[in-house]
């Protein structure tokens, strides 16, 4: 548990849903719930940098790789739930989204939410990934090596 | 000597007005936008991104529009803007082994665990000219992929790395354990000091010049510094980003990135402590570029030759010195290029110097002359 109610594995997931979603189809299905709940900011978005590590060998020590654009927001609901955004990119109009879905989800309004806007996002991901690995599983090779004739 | 200059306002700004348009090149054809620049000329996006150390193709493209495709100059422009930007945290040590593979394959092994995938591959291509790509009207739409497998599409299981299945067998030389209490040192932090350390390498391989790593490592094969290298295994592919959350006290998803890894298996001898074994080099990139990581995999195994106590060739690429402080294409530009910059001050003193000597020895010669000629008499 977070402290919020929600148990933490659920919110990380929508959390993750949300940041990799497409802006446009997040946009789109948040229109379409017609929810304008008043809030107001705790902290408004704000683009800034991500320090990407990876790891000598897959395996080994941490190093820094390189930085990854990512914008944050984080605001508090007129019923007070609490929302919280980090999202990949400089779409600050997605992170407000994010972080009031992420709200959304603390109070009764979360079963509208999740039919209507995590579904949708869930099942888009899924195709998209699914169409990714079947292309990819297309090149899929088998090498030989030729058997030398040595009679 | 540097001396500030004055005037020159109104050529400066008709040369920034041709600029653009030379630019937007000619109006009667469309203007390109930054979506297609992302998505038909992904490879230059990804390279944009790898050096400019900052991942996001939107920046990128744009960065190359303005650049009129001059990769070095869109990557400063990206170097630039990253400098506006406030560091919000630091991800977890990205899982490579959970990549979603467009392509991996090995070199040292046919059969492995997991299969090998060729992707979007330019090799096996035969490289002649594509003319059907020019005839601009006559494109096909992209074919339609067969319907997914519904019951595909969760995360993709975690792919082995090959290096593993040597790893069991002990004869690959183990990744030495992290110290994670502490940050890695950071070069956009603190200038580069030497000697550098593995980490600091890494990074400054990862955003170092394509064709200076490309040079080093073929520099490497042809036997400045040799390290037998095999690639062990190549993948590109798609890797979560996960942030610790400090206002939650947990991980989250924040994104996704495509990399390139390239780990390459090495032979060794051995030394006075250690049996004979294969050891490591290690590419990683942003973006798919494989050419680079498989450099950086060479480059950064040469530079372990020390640590390993190979013999000490004098070769470049095991000199960390050489290595790190001409990697940078940002840096190694921004010096070359003052040069063509006002030295009027500078030069003035120079030429001043060169008719004072001219005009000494001159004088010298003349005197000399005439005693010979005296002498002479």
């Amino acid at each position: 548990m977070d402290g919020t109610g929600q148990p933490a594995d659920e919110r990380r997931d929508w959390m993750g849903l949300l940041a990799r979603a497409e802006a446009r189809a997040l946009d789109r299905l948040w229109r379409g719930l017609e929810l304008a709940p008043g809030f107001a900011w705790l902290r408004p978005p704000e683009t800034g940098t991500v320090m990407l590590r990876g790891r000598a060998g897959a395996v080994g020590a941490p190093f820094n790789l390189g930085e990854m654009t990512v914008t944050r927001a984080s605001l508090r609901l007129d019923c007070g739930a609490v929302g919280h955004a980090w999202v990949q990119g400089r779409d600050r109009s997605k992170a407000r989204i994010a972080a009031t879905v992420d709200a959304l989800m603390q109070t009764e309004a979360a079963e509208t939410i999740r039919a209507g806007l995590l579904a949708p996002l869930q099942q888009a991901e899924a195709g998209r990934r699914a169409a990714r690995a079947a292309t990819a599983a297309g090149t899929q090779v088998e090498f030989f090596t030729m058997v030398r004739g040595e009679e | 000597m540097y001396v500030a200059t004055k005037g020159g306002e109104r050529a400066i700004g008709k040369a920034h007005d041709w600029l653009a348009e030379e630019r937007r090149g000619d109006p009667a054809l469309p203007d390109l936008t930054i979506p297609q620049i992302r998505e038909q000329l992904s490879l230059a996006v990804a390279r944009v991104m790898a050096e400019g150390a900052l991942y996001d193709p939107d920046l990128a493209a744009l960065a190359l529009k303005q650049a009129r495709g001059d990769m070095i100059e869109a990557v400063f422009l990206i170097r630039a803007y990253r400098t506006t930007l406030p560091r919000l945290g630091a991800s977890r040590p990205l899982d490579t082994g959970a990549m979603a593979c467009d392509r991996r394959i090995s070199a040292i092994f046919k059969d492995l665990p997991g299969g090998q995938r060729l992707g979007p591959t330019f090799d096996y291509t035969h490289r002649l000219l594509d003319f059907a790509l020019a005839a601009e009207a006559a494109q096909d739409d992209p074919a339609v992929a067969d319907a997914p497998d519904e019951t595909a599409g969760h995360r993709p299981e975690t792919v082995p790395h090959v290096a593993d299945i040597l790893d069991r067998e002990g004869i690959l030389q183990p990744e030495t354990g992290a110290d994670e209490a502490s940050p890695p040192p950071d070069l956009t932090r603190a200038p580069l000091e030497l000697p550098a350390g593995r980490a600091l390498r890494l990074q400054a391989l990862a955003r170092g010049d394509e064709g200076f790593l490309l040079s080093l490592a073929y520099s490497s094969q042809r036997g400045y510094g040799r390290n037998h290298p095999f690639v062990g295994e190549l993948r590109i592919g798609a890797v979560a980003v996960e942030v610790d959350m400090p206002e939650l006290g947990f991980a989250v998803e924040i994104g996704e990135v495509t990399l390139t890894e390239c780990e390459t298996v090495n032979q060794f001898r051995g030394s006075a402590t250690e049996p004979a074994q294969f050891t490591r080099g290690y590419g990683l990139v942003l973006g798919q570029s494989e050419r680079k990581a498989i450099s950086m995999a060479l480059v950064d195994r040469a530079l372990r030759s020390r640590e390993l106590g190979e013999e000490d060739t004098g070769a470049p690429v095991q000199d960390e010195e050489f290595v790190l402080s001409h990697a940078d294409n940002v840096q190694a530009s921004g010096f070359l290029e003052h040069i063509k910059l006002p030295h009027h001050v500078d030069f003035q003193a120079e030429l001043e110097m060169v008719r004072r000597l001219r005009a000494e020895a001159g004088a010298a010669m003349a005197e000399a002359d005439a005693q010979a000629r005296e002498a002479a008499e």
